[in-house]
């Protein structure tokens, strides 16, 4: 981490950014936020630790409409994310100063509170180089928390520690890939359409609506979403009924597939815990087989399927031979 | 649920979405050759099958529609070239995706239906009229606020 403060403070220094983009300590070990550096000073309050799961790249967006260059510092899976937005125009990459920075996995608070751990009041030991396992602080006494049980979801499903763009490198990535990113998708579709409804029913009806998923999403960057108009029932407001939740949740997925590169943010910032990648992943699966293998933010310069097509692809009635039994 | 008044039996709404060029002709060739397809079948005339967004398919089932076609050009022959093309692929995605979450996978299709295809349209909307007859009323993405 200090290093990374260290050569931030050069590259303002020496004038090559004028601000830099990352993570600043939270109000709790396990909340630090998104947040701009403009001078040495602030650096001091910088962190880069297990629980900087946030994807800086849509921040860019922003900040490509400013003065001068920023520094942003992105995870591997964030680089796909920054690729993705380089191919819709959405961020100048002369704009942006990326240091790719190491990733061995980041945390979920949500993970530990499950093991039945509450009070929390400190979490040590999440540095990249830091030890196998985390220390937990609560008002009950301390526990050690494995690292790779207290890991998001998304971190065991890892598409690599390889950073698909970035100007210099600092620090070591882990390997967490330890689980089929498809498996639970498939366990879905293997189901009843009966079980599906009840399932999706079930994990649907917790949303609350915040719009958190949509607001932190890079592939949801339209400057204006249709989830805000107010010629549509379901604008920013807590679902009426069964079928808005749905509308809600087939529209967005639909409207980033193909661009979703499976960052999971959404997952990560939704407050009702539902598996909004269960949707994502769906399409990213059927799109992998129906029109061939395709990583949304591989590269910048790639065009997205649903925005693509062949003479020979298949008719909508392979649904039926594909689908529910 | 919709009742005929006489008999008291499903009377399904039917949306078709149809393109203006080929398969709104084809609905016209059908009715001018006294081809009969059932009176359930609404149909909503656009520009191109590729003007279809999925909302517009979400959005007939939530006012009521117990099914949904959408019938354009042929590929290759789309009057703006490749609009279908992209549709098809839309389509495909996303009845996949009504089926993962459990939409009954009958309830949605997409035909191609030429200008000069009268017979394949009135043949079409037969069969899928006795499909949504035979799948019942639809009841998981229907907007509850929508009934009586
Ligand atoms: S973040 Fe979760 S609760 Fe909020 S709108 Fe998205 S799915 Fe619903
Ligand atoms: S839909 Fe979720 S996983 Fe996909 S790009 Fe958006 S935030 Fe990332
Ligand atoms: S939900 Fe759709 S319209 Fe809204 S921001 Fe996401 S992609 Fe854009």
């Amino acid at each position: 981490m200090q290093e990374l403060i260290n050569r931030a403070k050069e590259l303002l220094a020496d004038g090559t950014v004028v601000r830099v983009l990352g993570w600043r300590k939270g109000d709790m070990d396990y909340n630090p936020e998104v947040a701009y550096f403009n001078s040495a000073e602030e650096l001091d309050n910088f962190v880069y630790d297990g629980f900087c799961g946030a994807n800086l790249s849509k921040y860019m967006i922003e900040a490509s409409k400013l003065e001068g260059k920023t520094l942003v510092f992105l995870k591997p899976c964030d680089t796909y994310s920054f690729n993705q937005l380089l191919c819709e125009h959405r961020v100048d990459r002369d704009k942006a100063y990326i240091i790719g920075v190491g990733c061995r996995g980041k945390l979920d608070i949500e993970k530990v509170k499950a093991q039945g751990i509450s009070g929390i009041t400190a979490v040590s030991g999440t540095e990249l180089d830091g030890p196998d396992s985390i220390k937990v602080s609560t008002i009950y006494g301390d526990f050690d928390v494995a690292y790779t049980d207290a890991m998001l979801e998304r971190c065991h499903v890892c598409k690599g520690k390889e950073h698909k763009i970035y100007d210099e490198l600092i620090g070591e990535s882990k390997d967490t890939h330890d689980m089929d990113r498809m498996a639970a998708v498939a366990a879905i579709e293997a189901m009843s359409p009966t079980e599906k409804f009840a399932y999706f029913q079930a994990e649907l009806s917790k949303c609350i609506r915040c719009n958190a998923c949509r607001n932190v999403c890079p592939a949801c960057s339209c400057r204006k979403c249709v989830f805000d108009s107010t010629k549509f029932d379901s604008q920013q407001k807590a679902n009426v009924d069964s079928f808005e939740e749905k509308m809600f949740h087939i529209i967005r997925a639909f409207h980033v597939a193909g661009r979703c590169t499976d960052c999971g943010e959404c997952s990560r910032v939704c407050p009702q815990g539902i598996p909004l990648h269960l949707f994502n992943r769906k399409f990213i699966k059927d799109i992998d087989e129906l029109y061939g293998k395709y990583q949304a933010g591989e590269t910048a310069d790639q065009r997205a399927p649903l925005v693509n097509f062949t003479f020979g692809d298949a008719e909508p009635s392979i649904v039926n031979e594909r689908g529910s039994k | 649920m919709p009742l005929n008044e006489k008999t008291g039996e499903f009377t399904p709404k039917i949306v078709a979405f149809c393109c203006n060029w080929c398969s709104y002709a084809g609905a016209d060739l059908a009715g001018s050759s006294r081809l009969a397809y059932p009176a359930e079948v609404k149909i909503i005339r656009v520009p191109c099958s590729c003007r279809v967004n999925p909302m517009f398919i979400l959005r007939a089932f939530e006012k009521g529609a117990d099914g949904v076609i959408l019938c354009g050009c042929h590929p290759g022959d789309c009057h703006y070239s490749t609009g279908n093309y992209y549709a098809r692929r839309r389509m495909t995605l996303l009845f996949s995706m009504l089926d993962y979450i459990g939409v009954e996978k009958g309830r949605t299709r997409v035909e191609w239906v030429s200008a000069a295809e009268g017979v394949k349209f009135s043949t079409t909307m037969n069969e899928f009229a006795a499909k949504i007859h035979e799948l019942g009323p639809n009841v998981r993405l229907e907007d509850l606020r929508c009934k009586n």
